[in-house]
């Protein structure tokens, strides 16, 4: 039996426009405050996991920030899993006995970025010249479907459940509606302001049915995890043992082979594959837990999720999502924090500051938008392509 | 001269799309692939897909990357038993006219021709 794994600290940084600070400056944001809320310092960490996608910086870069020990850095890629990814592997360090303590940081520097699409297709060449596996002659964004995470996802959202009509677009516009409504609790929050169902679907259309409020948001953000094995948190005082959040299950899955998924991302079997294994590793079941952040990088993902991660019966997301049970007042609150279509979604930090949000309302130290008792959540993440990860927690007994 | 805007894409005798399947297993993919991603086999032969198919799914993009054309229709489609991306061509793109369960036909149209004449052809999905 492997050892237990403990978060002993963790933060998110506010989400949003950070334009005095550079991606280190966020990282280290997030880190040093992490480190403070453990009540420990760098010297006392064994392993570091580091994730910024987009900024070129490295684990090693943050430490020269905030302190050089010459502990080991997993810097890691996994798309918009990064972040989550980056603890998994502090974790795995800890789990295998390699390591008692050791800390993940994601960060991203977006705001402003635009649309996040394929590649720009400019000009065309002077000769068509086929390249890579598929012989293409052009960029294939626009000619051959779309690369586009707006439209991509506005498939998976229109095909669910063997493309039932009721899966439209007022449908995917209320979900928004219910976290742009959340958001406005979250102090954290790219965005803070309440939208009409008017509102959301009357704003510019980027890809039929995601309206721009229905997208998630771009913005600068970092967060950060200070992981521990149980063996070491019981011998630290009485209140980091109450504070710390038991991390249950850690699973990490990369997408199965299905018919489909070469040609259309599939989302939905690495999530389910992933959530079933978190399950069985934590030993509850979704009836079990008190609150979800999952991945609503766009509305019609929300959709798909419920019923992939097992919140509700199989095909039965629609009339679950309009019993009103994923509203923060319902049975199953789903993205209390305004999830990634308004908290924001700075790709390397959404991994962890999904945890955190969790984490957060399981320690009692949600604020205003706190789920009163909370003592068990889960945080899903995915990464196009496609990789997700998923884990429980657990709020401390000790 | 003409040149088809992906290796999988056949213009002659008539355009069709060209996956490989693999031999033991019979999983079928589009492009060069080193191993089977089903059974990890290692040889293939040609599969000639089916020139009509239903849309399974579909989105209208109206923000895209500079230079693409928009708005226009993306859509994933079943070619008998094979799930095929492509765009819907030939009607406007407006979800009141593009419904899932669509029946479509394979068409293909011109992309330009470069500077030493030889015209790309591109394809897409028309309803019948």
């Amino acid at each position: 039996m492997s050892e237990n794994v403990w978060i002993l600290g963790i933060h998110m940084t506010p989400f949003g426009k950070r334009a005095d600070l550079d991606v280190l400056d966020l990282a280290a944001e997030a880190a040093l405050a992490a480190l403070k809320d453990a009540g420990v310092t760098m010297k006392d960490m064994q392993v570091m996991g580091y994730g910024n996608l987009r900024g070129g910086t490295s684990g090693q870069s943050l430490q020269k920030q905030i302190g050089q020990t010459g502990i080991p850095s997993f810097n890691v890629s996994n798309a918009c899993a990064t972040g989550s990814t980056a603890m998994r592997a502090v974790i795995m360090a800890i789990k295998a006995g390699e390591a008692d303590m050791g800390i993940a940081v994601g960060v991203e520097k977006l705001y402003g970025a635009g649309l996040l699409t394929g590649n720009s297709v400019g000009s065309g060449p002077e000769t068509w010249t086929p390249t890579g596996r598929n012989g293409a002659i052009k960029n294939l964004d626009g000619f051959i479907g779309t690369s586009g995470m707006a439209g991509l996802f506005a498939q998976i959202g229109l095909a669910y459940n063997d493309s039932d009509p009721r899966a439209d677009f007022e449908l995917f516009a209320r979900i928004s509606e219910k976290s742009h409504s959340h958001s406005t609790l979250n102090p954290n929050a790219a965005y803070q302001n309440k939208m009409s169902l008017e509102q959301i679907m009357n704003d510019p259309m980027i890809a039929y049915p995601h309206t721009r409020s229905m997208c998630s948001a771009n913005c600068d953000g970092a967060a950060a995890s200070v992981i521990v094995s149980e063996t070491k948190l019981r011998t630290l005082s009485l209140e980091q043992q109450r504070r710390a959040v038991k991390i249950s299950a850690s699973i990490l899955a990369s997408d199965p082979w299905t018919e489909a998924s070469q040609e259309f991302a599939d989302v939905s079997t690495v999530t389910r594959n992933a959530a079933v294994a978190a399950y069985e590793q934590a030993g509850i079941g979704p009836d079990d837990l008190d609150l979800v952040e999952l991945h609503d990088c766009f509305a019609a993902a929300e959709l798909v999720h419920y019923d992939n991660l097992g919140l509700c019966e199989p095909g039965g997301a629609i009339d679950f999502f309009n019993s009103g049970a994923t509203w923060r007042d319902g049975r199953m609150p789903v993205n209390v924090s305004g999830g990634l279509q308004s908290k924001g979604h700075p790709i390397a930090a959404t991994g962890i500051a999904n945890i955190w949000e969790v984490a957060t309302h399981l320690r009692g130290e949600a604020g205003p938008r706190q789920i009163q008792g909370a003592k068990a959540g889960m945080a899903h993440v995915i990464g196009l392509g496609s990789s997700c990860t998923v884990h429980i927690l657990e709020k401390s007994g000790l | 001269m003409s040149i088809p805007i992906v290796n999988y894409l056949v213009l002659e005798p008539q355009p069709h799309l060209v996956a490989q399947e693999c031999t033991a297993c019979k999983a079928k993919f589009f492009g060069r692939h080193n191993a089977c991603p089903k059974c990890f086999g290692v040889t293939f032969a040609e599969f000639e897909v089916p020139t009509t198919g239903v849309l399974k799914t579909f989105t209208i993009v109206h923000h895209d990357a500079k230079g693409v054309p928009v708005p226009y229709c993306a859509a994933v489609l079943d070619c008998g038993g094979m799930t095929v991306g492509g765009n819907i061509i030939g009607v406007d793109p407006d979800p009141e006219i593009i419904t899932r369960g669509m029946h479509v036909q394979l068409k293909t149209y011109s992309l330009g021709t470069d500077a030493e004449g030889v015209e790309a052809i591109g394809f897409g999905f028309e309803p019948v």
